[in-house]
């Protein structure tokens, strides 16, 4: 039997071993990395609904009158861009333009913000926000363990969660996020469709759990969840990007908002000329890249794979990986053999 | 964990059903359910010739590629192509229609390294 006597259990984790998850440490956390199988779990939130437990992802709450000077300068989006009640996906970069974090921040009001980030570096972007208060009236909690995060996705997941309520969600667009009793609802995700993410606070979150799968969707784990990503191109940071990569190398660039007077990395990134691209790519054969496969192209490596899996909607191989030069075909080294693949733009996500 | 009593294993969680000269091949329910969802599989050619011991084909999953090893030496005689078209069939079947391929063995003499139901078991019957 595994011994996961380092990894943590998150509030939802009797349900996972209920309903016979295979269970995986990720980065400290202990997580369902599937139930009935990736594939069915993929194609479920595709076509129905898939629920996810999240409440791994890293809280930090930022209250006070010079919240919003803050964040202008702690991240590289533009807050001026939303209003109370909606959300916005930014990178979080060091004074070289490195990237720290990608995140989302919630704005309750000018003076009252939550930051959601990859529970991988909770503890480091909290430390990080912390060195940097100094001169602004603000304060910083680290809420991780006072909110619990589980994901509802799909295209059923508004009927599901409209019954569940017993409010309508037609006014609630992508990105904004309201309040119902004692649970936000936010209408974002990391999967691609429709679909909302719930926030509720400790000791409630297996209730909300049970409440909801009530309505049958299908419990989706990390496996699932990377295929879903991948398949849409959103980056995962420490795979895709990480503190040698500006947000334009990693195709974020349209998250760096040089408009603004100023913000952390600024300058590097106005001066910094991009030495690789994060790409798509598409198998033309099968074989499934993984990440550290070496990229070619005419016989000489210009790249490497970053992420890589099987995506159930296209039935091939897909990857990200970072490559310098042009390219719209090239090869992949799988195992010792090379394998052809397109390339593809970024997928250009609208905010 | 299913495994049948008619066939014979191997440590790298091969099957093999030996009909005279002739040894079906496939993988063992422990090692499809390790592996999760299977999407390519990769054949040995027809007529190769397979080493004991050696790699001879690829399962692939989305978690993770595969090396089947040959159980036992000798010709690939026959593929199963249906496995190539629908690889989820050595998920959902694996000792039957998910078999891989069929070879004409060339030293039946290994057949005595295969491992019994039994022996099996201790390697995988214990999860």
């Amino acid at each position: 039997m595994p011994m996961y006597t380092e990894a943590k259990k998150t509030p939802i984790y009797p349900r996972h071993i209920e309903l016979g998850a295979k269970m995986v440490d990720f980065h400290g956390w202990l997580m369902p990395l599937q139930y009935k199988g990736v594939i069915q779990e993929h194609l479920a939130v595709r076509n129905n609904v898939g629920i996810f437990d999240v409440s791994h992802m890293g809280v930090v709450e930022i209250k006070g009158n010079d919240a919003y000077k803050f964040l202008q300068y702690l991240i590289t989006n533009n807050l001026d861009k939303i209003s109370t009640g909606n959300a916005i996906y930014s990178p979080m970069c060091n004074e070289d333009g490195g990237m720290l974090d990608d995140l989302i921040v919630y704005m309750f009001s000018r003076e009252h913000f939550l930051l959601i980030v990859n529970a991988s570096n909770t503890q480091k972007d909290f430390d990080w926000i912390c060195k940097h208060k100094k001169g602004y009236n603000i304060e910083i909690n680290n809420i991780s363990n006072d909110i619990v995060l589980i994901a509802l996705q799909g295209p059923k997941a508004c009927g599901i969660l409209e019954k569940f309520l017993n409010q309508s969600l037609s006014d609630l667009k992508r990105f904004h996020f309201r309040k119902f009793k004692r649970i936000i609802v936010s209408r974002t995700g990391y999967t691609g469709e429709d679909g909302f993410e719930l926030f509720i606070e400790s000791g409630k979150e297996i209730w909300l759990w049970d409440e909801l799968m009530k309505f049958k969707p299908e419990p989706v784990g990390l496996g699932a969840r990377d295929t879903l990503r991948l398949e849409k191109g959103y980056i995962l940071y420490g795979n895709d990007a990480d503190i040698s990569t500006t947000p334009i190398e990693a195709g974020i660039g349209w998250a760096v908002s040089f408009n603004k007077k100023d913000f952390i990395g600024k300058d590097a990134l106005l001066k910094n000329k991009p030495k690789k691209r994060l790409v798509r790519l598409e198998m033309q054969e099968s074989g499934i890249p993984r990440q550290g496969c070496a990229i070619l192209h005419s016989g000489k490596k210009i790249g490497t794979v970053t992420s890589g899996t099987y995506s159930p909607c296209m039935r091939k191989g897909i990857a990200m990986g970072y490559i310098e030069g042009d390219y719209s075909d090239v090869e992949i080294d799988i195992r010792g053999k090379l394998f052809k693949a397109f390339v593809r733009r970024l997928y250009e996500h609208s905010q | 964990m299913n495994i049948p009593n008619n066939l014979d294993y191997t440590k790298t969680h091969e099957w093999v059903k030996v009909n005279g000269n002739i040894a079906r091949v496939g993988i063992t329910d422990f090692a499809q359910h390790e592996l999760t969802d299977i999407v390519f599989v990769e054949l040995p050619k027809e007529g190769a010739v397979l080493s004991c011991g050696k790699e001879c084909a690829v399962v692939e999953s989305v978690k993770t590629a595969s090396d089947v090893y040959a159980p036992l030496s000798g010709r690939v005689i026959k593929l199963n192509q249906d496995v190539v078209e629908a690889p989820e069939v050595v998920n959902s079947d694996p000792y039957g229609s998910g078999w891989l391929f069929e070879v004409e063995m060339s030293n039946s003499s290994e057949l005595n390294n295969l491992l019994t139901p039994d022996e099996y078991k201790e390697i995988a019957g214990g999860k």
